[in-house]
């Protein structure tokens, strides 16, 4: 039981909010601790763990890119683009953009898109700017919903092509058990969330508009 | 075979210029904790193969100590005003987004052609970064900035995004502290123990239900997945009640995804983007994505129980 103290102080310090960064170290820390290891090794071994994970930090190269974009004014640009097409409204530019991200996903895309290089830049200044004068507050909001279908499309578009990582991990899991499954069956077997997926977020998207114009 | 090595190296030289940046940023007061965090990130990029696992432990403390309890300042770089921008972009119009979408594209074609040549998974990254040097040749001669600006604008993103820049990477880390300590295994004998799994429908609510659930405290539905389908997805769902191991991995993994949308655990996806749309809120992600997962997490398990015993 003592090995779910990590687990515990993740709880904690996310609920209370404190800064994640001292709170996951504290984590590993407690845990290593608990599975019998001393403190030299469990911080080597958080080390090695950190060190072993160095591709995931490796995205934030496009950030001299997006920059220098925006320095010329590439938000102000997605801005006014949308700006011109009078049927924009924030939810329908979030929905087609889910609907595109969950395509290129289900066809093994999952590169075109992301945080940092899409959302930042282009979809989040044009969703802005399909909305009618948004105060400070709806724009906060109508950020937060661009990265939500950024998320939505590529969590439940990936699935459905047979070469994603997680359809592997499936593959694999259910081999070693002794049950052999094809990657295809798997594939087809995600195409029903996905539409449910599709139908719930963009229902949600379409009801921002809504709540955006009532204020 | 192609590797990362070169990409780390050009990931540590960037957080090196962003250093060396910061330290002489005056507008900062707290210059030297941004030069120092970065800096040491630089380390890590450059040479943590050469550090030792106790050397990047002690690194990593480092970055904790600096990032996330010391605190770290705003930069204050030069750019351009929202005046000049608007008028930029009146001025260069759509051909803005053509250096935007190398990128994509460059990383798409990339990672196709290097597919054979390099580790899988690799090929994407490092087509990513052959992507950022394309789309670099195209702004660079196009728009003229001083030759500092992309590594200026880059400070002033790092900086907005802060200590979150490394929170993904600590929390895989922790990931694999996890796996190694056995503490999936402990959470799944503890589910199983705690609920009763004689109907088939019980089984698989608690499967679906079970995977969000892992996933919140994990952050990785890949993580949560072999546990939870060899507590109860196989003994129970296939080989007690003898339904289909292929509908139940694939609505299995994606009841696990709805568990990633509601939880700070998977920042990159939920706590990173609120620190580069620079919301208040850094929960305001997950807060839209709740509603959503929840509604998707009854739907997966009403359609699990509907198509795995369908035979």
């Amino acid at each position: 039981m003592l090995i779910l103290s990590g687990i515990a102080i993740i709880v904690l310090g996310f609920s209370l909010r404190l800064n994640p960064l001292p709170v996951v170290a504290l984590a590993a820390v407690a845990t290593g601790l608990a599975a019998g290891h001393d403190l030299v090794q469990v911080i080597a071994a958080f080390g090695k763990a950190f060190n072993d994970n160095r591709f995931v930090t490796i995205p934030w190269l496009v950030l001299p890119v997006i920059g220098l974009l925006e320095r010329y004014g590439l938000k102000e640009q997605a801005h006014r683009l949308v700006g011109r097409v009078r049927a924009a409204t924030p939810g329908r530019l979030l929905l087609a953009y889910m609907v595109l991200r969950q395509i290129a996903a289900a066809l093994g895309l999952t590169a075109l898109g992301g945080h940092a290089q899409m959302v930042r830049p282009l979809i989040a200044p044009m969703a802005e700017g399909a909305a009618q004068e948004p105060s400070e507050e709806d724009r906060q909001t109508i950020r937060a919903y661009a990265a939500s279908a950024d998320n939505v499309g590529v969590f439940f578009g990936e699935d459905i092509f047979i070469a994603i990582g997680s359809v592997l991990l499936i593959k694999g899991f259910l081999e070693q058990n002794g049950i052999a499954v094809a990657p295809l069956d798997l594939s087809v077997w995600a195409i029903p969330t996905a539409f449910v997926a599709l139908a719930v977020h963009g229902i949600r998207l379409l009801l921002l508009d809504r709540r955006l114009k009532r204020k | 075979m192609i590797t990362l090595g070169a990409v780390y190296m050009l990931a540590g030289l960037l957080f090196a210029a962003v250093s060396v940046l910061s330290a002489g940023d005056r507008a900062n007061p707290r210059r030297i904790r941004n030069a120092a965090f970065w800096g040491l990130l630089a380390v890590s990029f450059l040479a943590g193969n050469r550090l030792g696992d106790f050397g990047n432990g002690l690194l990593v403390l480092a970055l904790v100590g600096i990032g996330g309890i010391w605190g770290l300042g705003l930069g204050r770089p030069a750019t351009t005003t929202a005046e000049e921008r608007r008028v930029s972009a009146t001025r260069r119009g759509n051909a803005l987004f053509v250096p935007a979408l190398v990128i994509p594209a460059t990383a798409l074609i990339g990672s196709f052609l290097l597919k054979p040549f390099a580790e899988p998974g690799q090929a994407t990254l490092v087509s990513l970064a052959l992507g950022v040097i394309a789309a670099l040749a195209v702004a660079m001669p196009w728009l003229r900035p001083p030759p500092s600006a992309p590594l200026q604008e880059a400070r002033r993103l790092f900086d907005s995004v802060g200590w979150a820049t490394v929170l993904p990477q600590m929390l895989a880390a922790l990931g694999a502290i996890f796996a190694t300590s056995g503490v999936g295994d402990t959470v799944g004998r503890l589910m199983t123990a705690a609920i009763p799994l004689d109907s088939r429908f019980a089984a698989v609510a608690a499967y679906t239900v079970g995977m969000a659930l892992f996933t919140l405290v994990m952050g990785n539905a890949f993580a949560a997945f072999p546990v939870m389908t060899a507590a109860i997805g196989l003994p129970l769902i296939v080989h007690k009640f003898g339904g289909d191991p292929a509908v139940m991995g694939a609505i299995g993994m994606l009841s696990g995804f709805c568990g990633t949308l509601m939880t700070p655990m998977a920042a990159n996806f939920n706590i990173v983007p609120a620190a580069l749309l620079e919301l208040k809120d850094r929960n305001a992600v997950i807060k839209v994505q709740i509603p959503t997962g929840l509604w998707l997490l009854a739907a997966n398990t009403v359609l699990m129980y509907a198509l795995v015993f369908r035979r």
